[in-house]
């Protein structure tokens, strides 16, 4: 599978990240020749395979509806690089 | 080597047990080493120098006054930088990280805390679990103790390195495809990677969620036996983990198990590229298990050679949703921008690595729209058919032996423009997470390069007792384990 610049800009994008002329060059390479790895797959007849969801059986729990302890907001907004009291701190998104 | 830092954590407890020794000359003898072999080893992020002692002493004031906690009430472990603790910044090798303490207790270190164990510090780790070699590391490489210039092995590199190094008697560590047991071979130690929901993963910071788990590396068969007994059993916390009742484990290891089919896979011992004294001294190893009475009998594992390919897409995906939450925003580095994408674009780009990057873009291939039937969906399928061999494997055997790398530690910087080539390394490995088995990694014998070699021998789900009970068995015939590098 060929991968161009764009795709490789258009990947960047959607996963917010920004690369460089070099990145995207070698990037391009790399995922090539990955891809090309995994074409190997395609030798497989999986028409009739369920793909797994889950390696084990197991059903979604339920639990009980109480009131717990929550982390203060103080606590979780500690590790935020820019944030008040009880607020994480952005650039404005609302011109 | 003082004689404290050469023994296993079973021997260690004997020594409190008796009084030869106190949990603090224990905890101080590990430091020593640890700071000593620090600048050629790089095994630690960090160490708790003055909390980890103040630990011990308390250790020891609580035996005094006869409150023991547990057998290991007072000893050292180490943790990879990947479990969250409101005691130890978390890094998980990467910039984006660097300087995060989390609010929280990973349930892992809560059970290692509750048993008393004292945690000594951090060991070093691919970028977010993602590699082979713990070359990935943001923070700096780390070398294996054997040779100093090559790799330990990865993503649990610092992990099997310092407790190799004897800088610690156990550490924890993730596999999430082969992260535990791989760094464990490299390193000639013992590495075993529970079975998908045998541990809980509250805490433990995701890269690929249905892959990951939570394990150990010691010297022993029996000290991960006791500390799987520590760290096992069922989270509410954590939805995956699985609700059935923890065996003792070390009261389990009773010898080989009676009529015990050791199965070979035909595909695994005829892979090309593996190196043919690794596959001699499994075959040695094999035989060994042989002369305690187990029959061995070929197997098929038919779709193994699409394992890799399955495992890279499968996992890259889930990392490109799980790194999603690393945006400069709630925690970590921040780039500022004056707009909030390009906010999130500068954190990005300047806090994660190549290899981050490159698995975040793939996942996000092969979860995009037109790919994700070809690529998601199809290595989803071919992960049923790796599961459905090992479900008709083990109709006919009880354990399967393989290698665990296809190859001894190779030098440092030699893998690291070539990703396919790293990822291969693995090929033994991945397809046990991807069927959510258990597997062990176990020192069988070195190479004549003098680098340690691993056997795998890997489980049916939930069935650690059989797999340690083998590889107890088998330590008792051999002395692998007891081989100290010359640092």
């Amino acid at each position: 599978m060929r991968i161009s610049a764009d795709t490789v800009l258009k990947l960047a994008d959607l996963a917010r990240l920004r690369l460089d002329p070099e990145e995207v060059e070698r990037m391009q390479r790399d995922l090539e020749a990955i891809l090309e790895y995994v074409e190997k797959l395609s030798e497989l007849d999986t028409s009739e395979v369920p793909p797994t969801a889950h390696v084990l059986d197991i059903t979604t729990p339920f639990r009980a509806d109480h009131v717990a302890d929550l982390l203060p907001v103080d606590e979780a907004v500690r590790n935020a690089p820019r944030h008040d009291d009880s607020s994480m701190i952005v650039p404005k998104v609302i011109e | 080597m003082s004689t404290i830092t050469a023994r296993p954590l079973s021997e260690l407890a004997e020594l409190v047990a008796t009084g030869e020794a106190s949990c603090r000359e224990i905890v101080q003898a590990f430091l020593e080493q640890a700071e000593r072999l620090e600048e050629r080893l790089g095994a630690f992020v960090s160490l708790r120098r003055e909390e980890a002692l103040h630990d011990a002493d308390e250790a020891d004031r609580a035996r005094a006054r006869g409150e023991v906690r547990g057998r290991w009430h007072g000893l050292p472990i180490a943790v990879k930088d990947i479990l969250v603790s409101p005691y130890l910044d978390t890094s998980c090798g990467s910039r984006i990280l660097r300087g995060f303490r989390a609010p929280y207790e990973s349930t892992v270190l809560r059970r290692v805390r509750e048993a008393g164990m004292v945690v000594m510090g951090t060991t070093n780790m691919d970028e977010f679990a993602m590699g082979s070699s713990c070359e990935n590391s943001a923070l700096k490489p780390t070398a294996n103790p054997w040779d100093l210039t090559r790799v330990p092995g990865g993503s649990s590199g610092g992990s099997a390195a310092a407790v190799a190094a004897r800088g610690v008697p156990a550490a924890l560590g993730s596999d999430t495809g082969g992260s535990i047991r791989q760094p464990a071979a490299l390193c000639g130690v013992v590495g075993l990677k529970p079975t998908y929901g045998r541990v809980s993963r509250y805490g433990l910071v995701a890269f690929a969620s249905s892959l990951d788990q939570v394990g150990t590396l010691s010297h022993t068969v029996k000290d991960a036996a006791t500390l799987l007994g520590v760290i096992a059993g069922h989270d509410p916390r954590d939805s995956t983990s699985v609700d059935a009742p923890v065996p003792d484990y070390l009261g389990e290891l009773n010898g080989l198990p009676s009529g015990l089919r050791v199965g070979i896979p035909r595909e695994f011992m005829a892979e090309e590229g593996t190196d043919p004294e690794t596959l001699e001294r499994v075959q040695d190893a094999v035989r060994v298990l042989e002369g305690l009475g187990a029959k061995t009998v070929e197997i098929s594992l038919p779709h193994s050679s699409y394992g890799i390919a399955s495992y890279y897409l499968i996992c890259t995906a889930e990392a490109s949703s799980n790194l999603s939450r690393y945006d400069g925003v709630k925690y970590g580095f921040r780039s500022e921008a004056p707009t909030l994408d390009e906010m999130y674009k500068r954190s990005r780009s300047e806090g994660f690595g190549r290899e981050v990057k490159r698995r975040i873009l793939l996942g996000t291939f092969v979860l995009s729209a037109g790919y994700y039937d070809a690529y998601y969906r199809k290595a989803q399928q071919a992960r049923t058919l790796i599961r459905r061999d090992f479900e008709r494997a083990f109709e006919s055997c009880d354990i399967i032996a393989t290698p665990t790398s296809p190859a001894p530690a190779w030098p440092l910087g030699e893998r690291v423009d070539d990703p396919l080539r790293m990822y291969l390394s693995d090929i033994f490995t991945v397809t046990v997470n991807l069927a959510g088995l258990p597997a062990l990694s176990i020192p069988c014998g070195f190479a004549s390069s003098g680098l340690p070699l691993g056997l795998q021998l890997i489980g049916k789900p939930l069935a650690e007792s059989r797999l340690l009970a083998v590889g107890h068995a088998y330590q008792r015939e051999t002395d692998w384990h007891r081989r100290v590098p010359d640092l």
